[in-house]
C-alpha cells in the first residue's frame, strides 16, 4: 500500500475467473502522513481506505472479467462493516466475489481478513464504461504489471 | 396472478421508500417518481433477479442519447412492464 498515492493493494494472489472472483493482498505501511492525524498516539488504518481497499480489489476482478476493455467506477456502498480495527503493519487479504452484472453496472461483495479474522465487508455497486480516456487506461495498464495482473490479459 | 406491473411497483415502492399506492402505470420513473440513475440500478438489480432478466439499460440509454427513443418509452411503468414481459418471452423463446 502507499496511501498518499491511494495505491491500496499490492498484488493480485489469485484470479478466479469462472467463479468470478478475486484474492488480493495488501500490507498497511507502517508509516503514513494519515497516521499522523488518525490519530495521534493510536494510528488505525481510515474505514473510508478500507472501503477503498475493497473497490480497488473490485475493481481489478471486473476488469479482468470485462477483458480490460471497460472500467468500473465506484457507485454505492452498501452495509459497509468495519468490523475490528486495522493498525500500522498489518497484513490484509482481500476476498471479493460477483453478486451481479448488470446492464453498465456490477455489484460486488467485498472482505477484508487481518490474520484470517474478518476485518470488514461490504456490498459494492460500480458503473463501468469503455476507457473514457487513453491516459486513464496507460495508467491501468502500468498499475496492472505492478500488482501482477494476468498480462496476456491487458491487451486481449 | 400478479402482474409484471405490480411487481415492478412493489420493487419500485420497496427499493426507493415510494408509497406504493403513489405508482401507477402512467407513473413516469424519472420524471414522476424522482428516480435517479444510482437508485435505478437497484431497481435494475432488483428486476433482474426476479425476472431472471438482465435489462438492457446500456441499449436503452444510448437509444434515448441518440435521439432514437424517448424516455417515456422505458421508464413510464406500464411501457417497462412491457418491455420486461418482451424480455422474459424472449428468454424463454
Amino acid at each position: 500500500m502507499n496511501l498518499e498515492y491511494f495505491h491500496l493493494i499490492d498484488r493480485i494472489a489469485e484470479l478466479r475467473l469462472a467463479d468470478r472472483s478475486i484474492t488480493v493482498e495488501a500490507r498497511v505501511p507502517e508509516t503514513s502522513t494519515i497516521f499522523e492525524g488518525h490519530f495521534p498516539g493510536y494510528p488505525l488504518m481510515p474505514g473510508v481506505l478500507l472501503i477503498e481497499t475493497m473497490a480497488q480489489s473490485s475493481g481489478w476482478l471486473l476488469i479482468a472479467l470485462m477483458q480490460f476493455q471497460r472500467m468500473p467506477f465506484l457507485a454505492a456502498v452498501k452495509e459497509a462493516k468495519m468490523r475490528t480495527f486495522v493498525t500500522p503493519g498489518e497484513l490484509l487479504s482481500i476476498d471479493v466475489s460477483v453478486v451481479h452484472e448488470g446492464s453498465g453496472f456490477t455489484m460486488t461483495e467485498a472482505k477484508i481478513k487481518s490474520g484470517g479474522k474478518l476485518a470488514c465487508n461490504a456490498t459494492l455497486t460500480f458503473r463501468h464504461v469503455p476507457f473514457p480516456h487513453p491516459d486513464l487506461r496507460g495508467h491501468m495498464e502500468t498499475m496492472a504489471k505492478q500488482i501482477g495482473f494476468p498480462e496476456q490479459m491487458i491487451h486481449g | 396472478m400478479t402482474s409484471t406491473f405490480d411487481r415492478v411497483a412493489t420493487i419500485i415502492a420497496e427499493t426507493c421508500d415510494i408509497p406504493r399506492e403513489t405508482i401507477t402505470p402512467e407513473s413516469h420513473a424519472i420524471d414522476d417518481l424522482g428516480i435517479d440513475s444510482l437508485d435505478f440500478l437497484d431497481i435494475a438489480f432488483a428486476i433482474d433477479k426476479a425476472f431472471g432478466i438482465k435489462l438492457p439499460l446500456e441499449k436503452w440509454t444510448q437509444e434515448v442519447n441518440d435521439g432514437k427513443a424517448t424516455t417515456e418509452q422505458y421508464f413510464v411503468l406500464k411501457n417497462l412492464a412491457a418491455r420486461i414481459d418482451e424480455l422474459v418471452a424472449a428468454k424463454g423463446a
